[in-house]
Formats: structure tokens, sequence, C-alpha cells
């Protein structure tokens, strides 16, 4: 019985909106560009300070140690800990092992003479890594896969490259087992990866954090064996002497460290046993203040690290105040046009229908209008995107697109919220005196 | 107005909002506007920007430098160049802290770091307001981690203030790179902006200091800056390329022209401009078509009532002006209501977003800017209503 009277309120429903035009095109032009706003800010908002690797991202461990102490130079950050390592440590971290998986990481640029004598050398951005580093942040293969743990112990001339490398040098076919040459050395092929987007890119944000950067992947110990110098940020508390050997033995900060810990104990342990690093280079009087370590995950690191920028936070807030304007918009336009009808209303109570019929009535002709204004900030949220596309800078573009869930919130967010909007004036439709309408005629 | 309480508690709410938002958005407008207009004291217009980058190991990189730059100087149409780390408007950059003692534990400042050469000034176009130029033979190679002793610095007056606020920084030694070794510094120039060009976050704060250091940095990778003669920015660069390429073409080259440059640095704040005063602009437009709305409701309701007035011989004029004082009234409720919430608005951004803060002016304004919309927005349905014939109160309906 109740389904084919809600058809017939949808019908009565649209019929409605046609006979009050110009009332109605106001409100789903309003609720279609309140929607149509936030949704465009809320997608990037949301590409821009998601979760990069979701599967683990609270599995995985930034770590951190002062080892400059107080009265550190400018640019510190709130806890006053640097945001990357010197060798000095991450060497000791590697060593102890203490994690399931860890690496240390920093960039380098080599050039590289390709196999086909006709093409041109050319220069790449190259991660010195270790073997861990692809199971650790779950780096797909398309070809081979990571090089072993010995090749690290080894200093290997391996290298894994990405695909669009593969691409480039081997015309996509699989080019495991065969070679490149990277500063006039011979590297063996042993993976080429698959398409891996990490955005942000949070294992190393100095580079650029919503793009890719890495090109060719090798073994860390190779690359500080062959003096490759770092490209990445390298901050130094003092002057330190010229050279490889003096930069591996200074403070100087220029290493990022990922540890993986599967569990909450095991995360616990970790920070033990970084408190207890620290407090051991206390004792053996390299560091002559108390500890001070962290750890922090995927998303704290990113919290940590600023890396949405606060204009987009301004933006997402502005976008939701317009919502919030439109909805009362169209409250207002709704009691007009709900009001506008309490003669009919009148009526229809007076011919036996009850408050609730009534109530009924009314909120589904709101939710009309509701999915009516969603579908219209739909594509006013595509041509939004658009616009964001052309505006702004060019990392943030390939983050911004519309996918079936996005279309889902905004479709389900219209009608609810005009719903919700709609609750006022639909309840005082309800509450029409039949009697006194009817008198007024 | 009684009878339609909820209604004009709604468009007074709604008006308060748009306000809030408002004055909160163009404040923001207001200051990344002045923010990517700042000249950076340079000669924008005629300097572009050569990054080289060798893709085989240089036997001697040095010596291609050099010949690089003398290329460059000799080209036709080339005022000046030189060999730098940084360049303003690029974006992020090297930066230092400076002390005024060997020991000291808190940095005095804060400063950009660029190198170059006696040709540097002249290349930027910066003249001196006070000391003197680097002079060829101080000029030293920098390579590598080792840093060489300066002669001497020449410093931005942003920065010499900022160390010196009596205005004696010439020939005053400072801590540069090294808490050991100082150096004087030999000239003051008007304005040299750094290489950081974030509207907020730490760079920000020490946006016009910049430390030129007598030094000529080599190695595979080298940025060169090279002013043309007025006018001629774009031909010389391709010339300038072209150039670079017979002298050696197992290289990357990248160019790009200040005035690129700029653009590129400041296309975040421009498009956060443009969206917020689209949005802001959709929002004026969405609470006049709330005012225009409810306002034809009343209208309609009031038809009748109209009628009566109009037989008792009102005018048309006295009915417009009973809606608009109608919102007038409405809209004041909503200004005054609106100018506290932006204010609550912005401290709280101010708080937990790096949000600037809000001149009062610009809620007064937005409040002014309210008033004027309600009065506007009402305007059609009140003509609408003082067109309602007397005959109407005899009809019933």
């Amino acid at each position: 019985m109740r389904t084919p009277l809600i058809a017939y309120y949808f019908r009565l429903g649209l019929r409605s909106l046609r006979r009050n035009g110009v009332l109605t095109v106001l409100m789903i032009t309003a609720i279609g560009v309140g929607i149509g706003a936030s949704m465009t800010t809320l997608t990037v908002f949301r590409a821009m300070s998601g979760d990069p690797i979701p599967q683990k991202s609270h599995q995985l461990f930034a770590a951190q140690i002062d080892n400059w102490g107080p009265n550190k130079p400018g640019e510190q950050s709130e806890d006053q800990l640097t945001d990357q390592l010197s060798y000095i440590d991450a060497m000791a971290l590697m060593k102890a092992r203490a994690a399931k998986r860890q690496s240390a990481l920093y960039l380098t640029r080599l050039f590289l003479r390709p196999p086909d004598p006709q093409q041109k050398p050319l220069k790449v951005t190259v991660r010195a890594a270790y073997a861990d580093f692809f199971p650790m942040f779950d780096a797909p293969f398309e070809y081979g896969g990571p090089w072993a743990a010995a090749e690290d112990e080894g200093r290997a001339a391996v290298v894994v490259i990405t695909r669009d490398m593969n691409d480039r040098l081997f015309h996509g076919v699989n080019s495991v087992g065969k070679t490149i040459r990277l500063d006039d050395e011979t590297y063996r092929v042993v993976g080429v990866l698959a398409d891996w987007q990490l955005i942000p890119h949070f294992y190393d944000l100095n580079v650029i954090p919503f793009g890719q950067s890495d090109e060719v992947f090798l073994p860390f110990s190779r690359a500080i064996d062959k003096h490759m110098v770092n490209i990445g940020h390298t901050s130094c508390k003092a002057e330190e002497k010229a050279g490889w050997e003096a930069r591996l033995g200074s403070d100087c900060v220029w290493l990022q460290f990922w540890a993986e810990l599967p569990t909450a104990a095991d995360a616990r342990r970790y920070r033990g046993f970084l408190y207890n690093y620290a407090a051991e280079q206390q004792r053996i009087g390299r560091f002559n203040w108390p500890p001070h370590t962290q750890l922090r995950d995927v998303m704290q690191w990113l919290v940590y690290r600023h890396v949405v920028p606060s204009e987009v936070n301004i933006l997402l807030l502005v976008s939701f105040g317009f919502l919030l304007v439109c909805l009362l918009n169209a409250t207002g336009l709704m009691l007009a046009k709900i009001m506008g009808r309490a003669g009919d209303i009148g009526v229809r109570r007076a011919l036996g229908a009850s408050r609730g019929a009534i109530f009924m009535q009314c909120l589904v002709e709101t939710g009309v209008v509701g999915l009516a204004g969603g579908l219209c900030g739909l594509a006013l949220t595509g041509l939004g995107l658009l616009a964001a596309r052309s505006l702004l800078p060019k990392e943030f573009v390939a983050l911004t697109h519309l996918d079936a869930a996005d279309i889902a919130i905004a479709v389900s967010l219209a009608v609810a919220a005009t719903v919700l909007a709609g609750l006022y004036p639909v309840w005082r439709a309800a509450h029409v005196q039949p009697a006194w309408q009817l008198k007024a005629q | 107005m009684r009878r339609n309480k909820s209604g004009a508690i709604l468009i007074a709410t709604q008006m308060a909002i748009t306000l809030a938002f408002l004055a909160n958005a163009m404040t923001l407008v207001e200051h990344r506007l002045a923010w990517s207009a700042r000249p950076t004291g340079v000669d924008e217009a005629n300097i572009f920007v050569m990054v080289t980058e060798s893709v085989e190991h240089a036997a001697d990189p040095a010596a291609r430098e050099a010949l690089d730059l003398a290329t460059l100087r000799s080209l036709h149409g080339v005022v000046d160049a030189y060999a730098t780390n940084d360049s303003p408007l690029q974006g992020g950059g090297w930066s230092e802290t400076v002390e005024l003692a060997a020991d000291q534990q808190t940095p005095s400042a804060l400063t950009a770091h660029y190198f170059g050469d006696e040709h540097a000034l002249h290349t930027l176009g910066l003249t001196l307001i006070a000391g003197r130029n680097f002079t060829a033979d101080e000029i030293a190679v920098r390579s590598d981690d080792a840093v060489p002793p300066a002669s001497g610095y020449i410093v931005s007056k942003a920065l010499a203030l900022k160390l010196f606020p009596a205005g004696d920084a010439l020939g005053k030694s400072i801590f540069v790179e090294s808490t050991t070794i100082s150096s004087p510094i030999v000239g003051i120039v008007d304005r040299l902006q750094g290489p950081f060009t974030g509207a907020n976050g730490i760079f920000s704060t020490f946006a016009e200091n910049s430390v030129l250091s007598p030094y000529r940095p080599v190695g595979e990778f080298s940025r060169y800056l090279v002013r043309a003669q007025p006018g001629q920015v774009a031909g010389v660069m391709k010339s300038a390329e072209q150039k670079l390429f017979e002298i050696d073409g197992n290289r990357v080259l990248r160019s790009k022209s200040m005035a690129e440059l700029r653009a590129q640095a400041y296309r975040g704040d421009h498009g956060l401009i443009v969206l917020l005063i689209s949005v802001c602009t959709a929002l004026l437009i969405v609470t006049a078509f709330g005012i225009i709305g409810l306002t034809s409701y009343w209208v309609s309701q009031r038809r009748q009532q109209i009628g009566i007035r109009r037989a008792l011989g009102a005018t048309r004029r006295a009915i417009v002006s009973h809606f608009q004082t109608e919102n007038l009234l409405i809209a004041a409720a909503g200004a005054l209501g609106g100018i506290g919430i932006a204010a609550a608005l912005n401290l709280w951004m101010v708080r937990s977003f790096e949000m600037v803060r809000m001149d009062n002016s610009r809620a007064i304004g937005g409040a002014l800017l309210m008033l004027f919309l309600g009065q506007v927005a009402v305007l059609w349905p009140a003509l609408r209503a003082a067109s309602i014939p007397p005959a109407l109160a005899t009809r019933g309906g």
C-alpha cells in the first residue's frame, strides 16, 4: 500500500516543481552550487590528505633521533627534531635490525647510457635503498623482483627500474637480466616495477611530495661505496669538513629511515629500542643531552610534515560554509514553496489526509528537489574540478578526479541535506489547520 | 514582519554566515594578491635562468662553466651573466642562519644564501646603497662540501637592518656558514628577495633577507642567470641555448624567463585567489536568490493586505519602501551577527590554519555590502508588490 503512494507523492512532487517554476529553479540552483563547491574542494582535499598506503600505513614508521641537541640552528620543527637521520645513526639502526623490515634511503642522480647506442645518454633520479624497501612498501613488480639481502651486503651492481624507464630503455619487454650503464659502470636489472604511485610520496617528502621522482633503485651500500651524492635535502648543525668520508662521519642529517613494525607491541618495543640507542649515545659521550627520539606512522608523519597546505583547509572550510548558506537558503525557499500551498494542504487535510501523510508527501517533494540539486551539483563539481585542474599547481592535478564513490557522496549529500533543510517547512506544513486554511479561501 | 519570523531569521542567518566567510576570504585574497605582487628587486623583465646538467662526467667542469659564461656574456643582446646556486622566485633554496658572535646560541637572523661573482649585481640589475661590489680576485670556487672563506658579503637592506637596527651594518662582521670564521659586510643592496615563495611557514618570515657570497659554484649541474637587453629575453634565450649546445651537446638544458618563474611560483596563490573569488561571488548570488525568493513569497501572501493599503491611499513608493525597510532591518541584524561570526571565525582560523589576521574594516565593509545586497535583491519583489492594483482589495483573494 505504501509503495504506490510514495510513487504518487513522487509524481505530485514533480508536478509541484513545474508549477512553481521560479522558486524551484532558485532552489535547485542554490543546492547545486553548494554541492558543487563543497564537492570540488572535498575531492581535492581527500586526494591530498589521503592515505597513500592504506593497507599498511599503521605498520610503517619513520624514526627520528635527536643528534643535534638543544640550540639547533633555525628552521626547526615544533618538537625540536630533524626530519632525517645522519649516516652514523641510520647505519646503527640498520645493523641492529630491530624491526621486521627496515631501510635507510636517499636520492641521487646518475647519468645513464642506454643499452641501445642510438639513444642519447640521459640523467636519471636514483633511489638508494635496501632490499627490504620493496616488500616494506608493497612495491608491485611487473617482471623480476627486488634484489636479495645478500646483494645489499655485497654492494652488488643491481638495479630495479620503473615501468616508464623500462619502456624507454627496453621498449617495455622483460629486461630482467639485461644490463644498463650508470655513471659508466654496468648494472644488472633484477626487477621492473609495475605502475606504482604513492601519493603523497610519504617516504621522502623533501623531493616532490605529490609527484613520483624515483626512476631507478639500487642498493644503498653500493651508492655509499660509489660516493653517489645526495640530491635531496642535507642539513648540518655546524660546518663540516669536506669530502665523502667526512660527510659519513658527520652529524649532518640527509637520510630517510623507515621501519615496518606489524603490531602495536612491535612499535612499542621499537620505541624503547630507539630510546635506549640514544641513551647509549649519551653514555658514550656522543650526545651530551638526554635521549630524544620519535617514531611516527605514515599518517602521523604526513600531519607532522604539514603535507596538506593550509590553503586547502581554508578552502574546504569556505566551501562547507557555502554549503551551509545554500542549505539555509533552500530551507527558506522550501518554506515559501510549501507554505504557499497551505491552501492545498488544508483541502487535503479536510478530505482526511493524516498529518503523517502530509509530512510524507512534502518530504518526498523535498527529496525530489534534493535529487535535482544533487545532479546539478554533480555537473558543477565536474566543472569545478576542471577549473581547479587549470588553476592549481601541476603536482595536484593528477589527484583531482571524480570516481563513483564521489558521485554517490555528492548525490546522497544533496538529498540528505535538502531533506534536512526541508524538515522544518515540512513540519510546519503538517501542522496546517485544515479549517483555518479553508476559511481563508 | 513578526508573522514571518522563521523566514526573517533564515535570511538574517544566511546573511550573517555569508558575511563571515566573505570577510575572511577577502582578507586572504588581499594578502595573497599583495604577497604574489612583491617585487624581487631584480630586473625581472629582462632576466632568464638557464639550468644545465652534463649527462656524462665532465673532464673539467670549472673550465666548461667558465667557457659557458664567457660565451653567454659575449652573446649579442646579453647584458651580463653569472653562475649561481639559486635564483629569486625559484620556490625553494639555500637558507642559512646568521650570527654576530662565534659562540652565539640563537641565530640573529635567518637568510637566503646566494652565490655570485663580480657580475652578479650587474646581471641582477641591483644597485648598491652602500659599500662596494665584489672584485674578480676575491671570487672563490665552490665545489663539493668545501667552504672556502668568504672575503666579504653583500646583504639585502632588510637583513642589514635586522642584524644592525642602527643602520651601521656596513663593515661589520657576520657569521654565515661558519660558526668560527666571520667576514665583513662589504656591500648593501636596496632589495634582493630570497628564492622562497611560500606565503606561510618559516620561510615566509625572512623572505627579504639575502646574503650574496663571493663564490662561483662549480659542478655537473650549473645554474646561470642571464640578463638580456630590454625586450629581448625570448630571442636571447633561444640563441643562448643554441650556443651552449654548440659548446657541449652532451647536456640537459632548460631555460626559463623570470616572468615564467614568477607565474609558476605563484600559480597556487593565484589559483586560490580565483577559487575564493568565485566561491564568494556564488555565495552572494545564492544569498540574493534567497532574499528574492522569500520576499516574493511574502509579497504573494500579502497581496490582499497590500491591495487594501493601496486602496486606503498608500502610494507605490510607500509599498516599495515598506519592503525595503523590512529588508534593511533583517539585513542589519544579519550584518551585526555576521561581524561577530567573522571575527570569531578569523580567530579560530588564525590559530588552526596559518590564516592571516582580519582587519575589522573588512568585516564592516562586508556588512555594508550585505545591506546593499539586501536592498538590490529586494527591489524586484518590492516593485512587484507596488504594482498590485488597489482594486484587489475588493476582490477578496
